[in-house]
């Protein structure tokens, strides 16, 4: 008897444990290294991230999925695919011209690339840029398991993200 | 106008007002007689009478009077109730005039059907002209939305990858406030529209005005705001038409300022409000799909004079 108590106070105390993810709506301006425009210098926005900076979305679940969203509202779906790749490059493998840092696939986004990569620089704010890292990193596995997103809304073209075939990277930059 | 389901404008709402009528007035009686026997058995005394074969017959006739006057209550309810769902979800009229309501996390688009109103897009400000039935073909772009005005018509679902149709019509002009009726996410309590039923001349003035594209910038300021505009983030989601602004994914804005409110009912249309809106949508409306924009002074005001313009 008295174990079945202890179990019910186990199971009690574990709910503790529990926590809402946050989404920091109100914070979103700040959140993320550098305010979009106001350190805009002649030569470019803002000093660039330095290297090694995780995507401040890289384990929010919410961050991730906003950036899935965005992948497709801001048509990176157009060059990208759904991580197949096509126009541009894929992003659900393990080979990336321009390695596995965030703060890389940042400036990707934000300065653009030679041979087709154009900058969004201005036209996607910071944070944004940054749920678009989470996001890209996911396809390949880069970000929590648990924060990954588990299925897609359109028809599935792939394993979803928190099944990616390249589970477990770590970010080392090139094979 | 309160937004109420007790006071119809049109006879969509007519019906299910009077159902509801029925329905409460049956249903009183129907309760008031019912604890009324009750307390009569549990007060009345016992008599010496009571178990006589003569007083037992007499109670199963009783019995048996009121088991049928039940059924045929019900059988009136249900029938009544057939009735007002056939006149609230008949078969449309077919000189209806068809408008597609389209639900977003959390907002409203309305698009004019017919060539060559096509290009209007009205979002949160639904306009319609007195007395003519409306048909509202709807989706969701997203999650599960309701289309609901209380004085006009019941509720309808948007699901998003199907149709479905609902009639309304306005007997009276006005405006009529809308609101989801399904639960959508974060902000589902700030998903309102206005329904503005006008006379069908001033209804033709309004989808003329809203035919035109964008005036062009007319000096300086207005130059200066339409291209901070056109250069920073407002361009990748909302459409401006007539000039090179045509992403779908926010409202369209291209007669922003002529709509009485703007975040789908949550504030009126004001310079104030647009600037707040602008700089930090979030501390509004939080988890709105609208980024916060750090935008500078002068370029703001550039940018509220630019949209103000958008009549």
């Amino acid at each position: 008897m008295s174990r079945v108590v202890w179990c019910a106070v186990v199971c009690v105390l574990v709910q503790a444990a529990c926590d809402r993810e946050s989404r920091p709506f109100k914070d979103l301006a700040k959140v993320a290294g550098r305010a979009p425009v106001e350190s805009q210098t002649p030569l470019y926005a803002g000093a660039p991230a330095p290297p090694g900076t995780p995507s401040p979305f890289h384990e929010s679940g919410w961050g991730i999925n906003e950036g899935k969203l965005l992948y497709t509202q801001y048509n990176c779906a157009g060059c990208h695919a759904h991580g197949g790749g096509g126009i541009g490059p894929a992003l659900m493998d393990d080979e990336w011209r321009y390695g596995f840092d965030p703060a890389g696939i940042y400036s990707t986004i934000v300065e653009g690339r030679p041979n087709g990569m154009p900058s969004f620089r201005n036209k996607i704010p910071d944070y944004q840029v940054w749920q678009l890292v989470a996001y890209v990193q996911s396809m390949s596995g880069q970000t929590p398991l648990t924060a990954s997103s588990g299925r897609d809304d359109h028809m599935q073209s792939r394993r979803a993200e928190n099944n990616s075939p390249y589970q477990g990277r770590t970010q080392t930059g090139h094979k | 106008m309160i937004q109420s389901p007790l006071s119809p404008a049109g006879p969509q709402a007519a019906a299910i007002a009077s159902l509801s009528t029925v329905f409460f007035t049956i249903c009183a009686v129907v309760y008031v007689l019912t604890i009324g026997a009750l307390l009569w058995a549990i007060f009345r005394r016992r008599q010496a009478t009571d178990d006589a074969p003569q007083t037992t017959r007499r109670l199963g006739v009783v019995v048996a009077a009121a088991g049928v006057v039940t059924a045929l209550t019900l059988v009136a309810l249900t029938v009544s109730d057939a009735a007002a769902q056939r006149r609230v979800n008949g078969p449309p009229s077919p000189d209806a005039m068809l408008i597609e309501a389209i639900g977003h996390q959390w907002w409203w688009d309305f698009t004019y059907q017919g060539s060559p109103l096509e290009l209007v897009s009205s979002p949160n400000e639904l306009h319609i002209p007195v007395g003519v039935p409306i048909t509202i073909k709807a989706t969701s772009r997203d999650v599960i939305h309701s289309f609901w005005v209380p004085n006009l018509t019941g509720k309808r679902d948007l699901i998003p990858g199907m149709t479905t149709h609902l009639s309304l019509q306005a007997d009276e002009p006005g405006t009529y406030r809308g609101q989801c009726a399904e639960f959508c996410g974060h902000q589902h309590a700030h998903m309102a529209f206005l329904v503005v039923a006008e006379p069908m001349e001033q209804f033709q003035q309004w989808i003329q005005r809203q035919r035109s594209g964008a005036p062009q910038p007319s000096n300086d300021e207005q130059k200066r705001g339409h291209d901070v505009f056109m250069t920073g983030p407002c361009v990748m989601c909302h459409t401006i038409r007539a000039t090179s602004a045509g992403a779908r994914f926010g409202p369209d804005l291209t007669h922003v300022a002529s709509r009485r409110t703007i975040a789908a009912g949550t504030l009126t249309t004001s310079r104030e409000h647009l600037a707040d809106w602008i700089r930090d949508s979030q501390a509004v409306k939080p988890g709105n799909r609208m980024p916060p924009n750090v935008v500078r002074p002068e370029n703001l005001d550039a940018l509220l004079t630019y949209l103000e313009t958008l009549q």
